[in-house]
């Protein structure tokens, strides 16, 4: 366990050193920033002529979030353990008294606190709503935004740093993060469209945003769709300790 | 401290390792000889528990290589080739977070002591990015010494290195060599002559001699290679000196040039220089060349296979 948060600890540094994550940053919070003003505004503009169209919303939020991770997270992950195997530092760690699977979730981990971070910072956008609208925001819709988006970013950060330890060069693994996040988000379902009877069930489960859209955005908690994405998650960090451990035998 | 028995290593169909066995004692610095691609890399990542070997065993500080590897890999210091550094840390922030994960306590501490020990304190807050190269050797050292390990594994600590800073790190290594095991790599030998209580000579992934530097030297210097150069072409020179007794692996080198060897015990240069000059060749030059390396492991691997420390 010590060894998981000091591998964590400094990756979680690594982030603030690294313009990557800075992009990242900017581009996240810039993206949701302006939705959140324009959201606020229109809302605001609709009370005051009397038309009373409800409050603002923050699932536009949520939902923007985890979009936008689909295309950022392949860049937080692509180095995570392909440039320790370029630097040579890989060999370090594996000769270090560290087992493989705690390098693999202290990689992980460092990638989730610095999404936590920038999630931390988004809760200035229902806070801020709150303070505005009487008699206050729907926090429970607010509450399980924030554990999808959670989950989400721990799906895509756990299989990011699979891939990553499975190829030496980081644009690579880039590249096949961003195939798989594109197929898992949006193309894995579209065979559930077309077919019908369980099989259609099958992509549909499958289907990661199902699991958020319409569920964890709206307020509402299925047990069905923690347990897949724990699931993916799991996968993810066995796949990568086992591409790791894989190393070791080339 | 090590023990050796048998070890192979497969990559794919090539054999890297073919049936080596070793050992090396407390105290005892041992010097691993070998070409580029003999084996030696594979032997030390075998060792410190970074690859498990294809078959035979390895005992490190009294745990097995593969069944403990955790055992192992808390007791032993390894600096690989390529020094394993993040340009981005500062030396002290470096030492001190793999004093972390080897759970050392005082971390900070420790790294400091070590910094100390290889004379860098002075340069603790600088990042490693900007470091020279001896310098960033050094940060690796302290790496390997950090826990103060009972078996230090060192891979061609000193390549790349400037006249200065491989005396500094040679001497360091004898330093921590006094109550440690000590294995390292290189294919210098000259260094391996300076440091060692005990050289191994690996090639093609075989032990092909164990002994003493002095011991070593000896059989080199029992080998020694003559170059004759005549004015004028050469040809037909290598068939006289082949005449003479106590001549062997009489080769050209090119077209004025030809080289022999003595068979040991026997100086038969005033023979072969009369039997030049009478053969009508001009005699210009005749003298001992030094073995490359790679001859010697030549001559290692054609006319002694494994031979045994005495």
């Amino acid at each position: 366990m010590r060894n998981i948060w000091t591998i964590a600890k400094r990756e979680y540094d690594q982030y603030f050193i690294s313009p990557v994550a800075y992009v990242v940053a900017f581009a996240i919070l810039l993206t949701t920033g302006v939705l959140f003003a324009i959201n606020f505004y229109y809302y605001s503009q609709n009370a005051f002529q009397g038309f009373g169209a409800g409050a603002p919303d923050f699932t536009p939020i949520a939902g923007t979030f985890v979009f936008l991770l689909v295309l950022s997270a392949p860049a937080l992950t692509m180095r995570l353990i392909s440039d320790e195997a370029r630097m040579g530092t890989l060999e370090l760690l594996l000769t270090a008294p560290l087992r493989d699977h705690e390098l693999v979730i202290g990689k992980w981990l460092g990638a989730m606190l610095y999404i936590l971070s920038l999630l931390v910072i988004t809760l200035v956008y229902p806070i801020v709503t709150s303070r505005f609208v009487t008699p206050g925001i729907d926090w429970n819709v607010v509450l399980t935004s924030y554990l999808g988006m959670i989950l989400v970013a721990g799906v895509f950060l756990a299989l990011g740093t699979a891939i990553s330890a499975m190829f030496t060069n980081q644009v690579t693994a880039f590249f096949v993060t961003l195939a798989l996040f594109i197929t898992l988000w949006w193309l894995v379902g579209f065979p559930g469209q077309v077919i019908s009877g369980d099989s259609a069930r099958l992509f549909e489960y499958l289907d990661m945003k199902t699991h958020f859209y319409g569920a964890l955005d709206a307020g509402i908690i299925n047990l069905s769709d923690i347990v897949y994405y724990l699931s993916l998650i799991a996968l993810g960090l066995f796949t990568g300790t086992a591409a790791v451990e894989m190393r070791r035998w080339k | 401290m090590i023990q050796v028995n048998g070890l192979i290593k497969d990559y794919g169909t090539r054999r890297a390792l073919d049936n080596i066995t070793f050992d090396a004692n407390q105290g005892e610095i041992v010097g691993f000889l070998g070409p580029n691609g003999a084996g030696k890399t594979t032997t030390m990542r075998i060792l410190t528990g970074y690859m498990p070997p294809t078959g035979g065993e390895a005992i490190v500080a009294g745990y097995d290589v593969v069944e403990e590897s955790l055992e192992v890999r808390k007791r032993v210091g390894y600096l690989p080739e390529t020094v394993p550094l993040y340009n981005d840390m500062t030396a002290l922030d470096y030492l001190t977070f793999m004093a972390e994960l080897r759970q050392l306590p005082n971390a900070q501490d420790r790294a400091w002591e070590t910094l100390e020990l290889v004379d860098l304190d002075e340069r603790a807050n600088s990042y490693i990015g900007n470091f020279s190269k001896g310098m960033r050797q050094r940060v690796g050292l302290a790496q390997a010494l950090l826990h103060r390990p009972e078996v230090i594994i060192l891979d061609e600590p000193t390549i790349g290195l400037d006249p200065a800073q491989v005396v500094e790190v040679r001497s360091l290594i004898r330093e921590i060599g006094r109550d440690r095991t000590v294995l390292f790599s290189t294919h210098i030998l000259s260094e391996a002559q300076q440091i060692c209580d005990r050289v191994l000579i690996i090639n093609k992934g075989k032990i092909v001699a164990e002994d003493t530097p002095e011991n070593l030297q000896s059989r080199v210097l029992g080998a020694e290679r003559i170059l004759v150069r005549v004015r004028g072409d050469a040809d037909g020179l290598d068939k006289v000196i082949k005449e003479v007794r106590g001549t062997r692996k009489v080769t050209v080198k090119d077209e004025a040039v030809v080289e022999f060897e003595l068979t040991a015990g026997q100086d038969v240069r005033p023979q072969v220089a009369k039997s030049v000059v009478e053969a009508g060749y001009e005699l210009i030059e005749m003298r001992p060349v030094g073995m490359s390396l790679e001859e010697i492991f030549l001559e290692l691997t054609e006319e002694k296979p494994a031979a045994k420390r005495s």
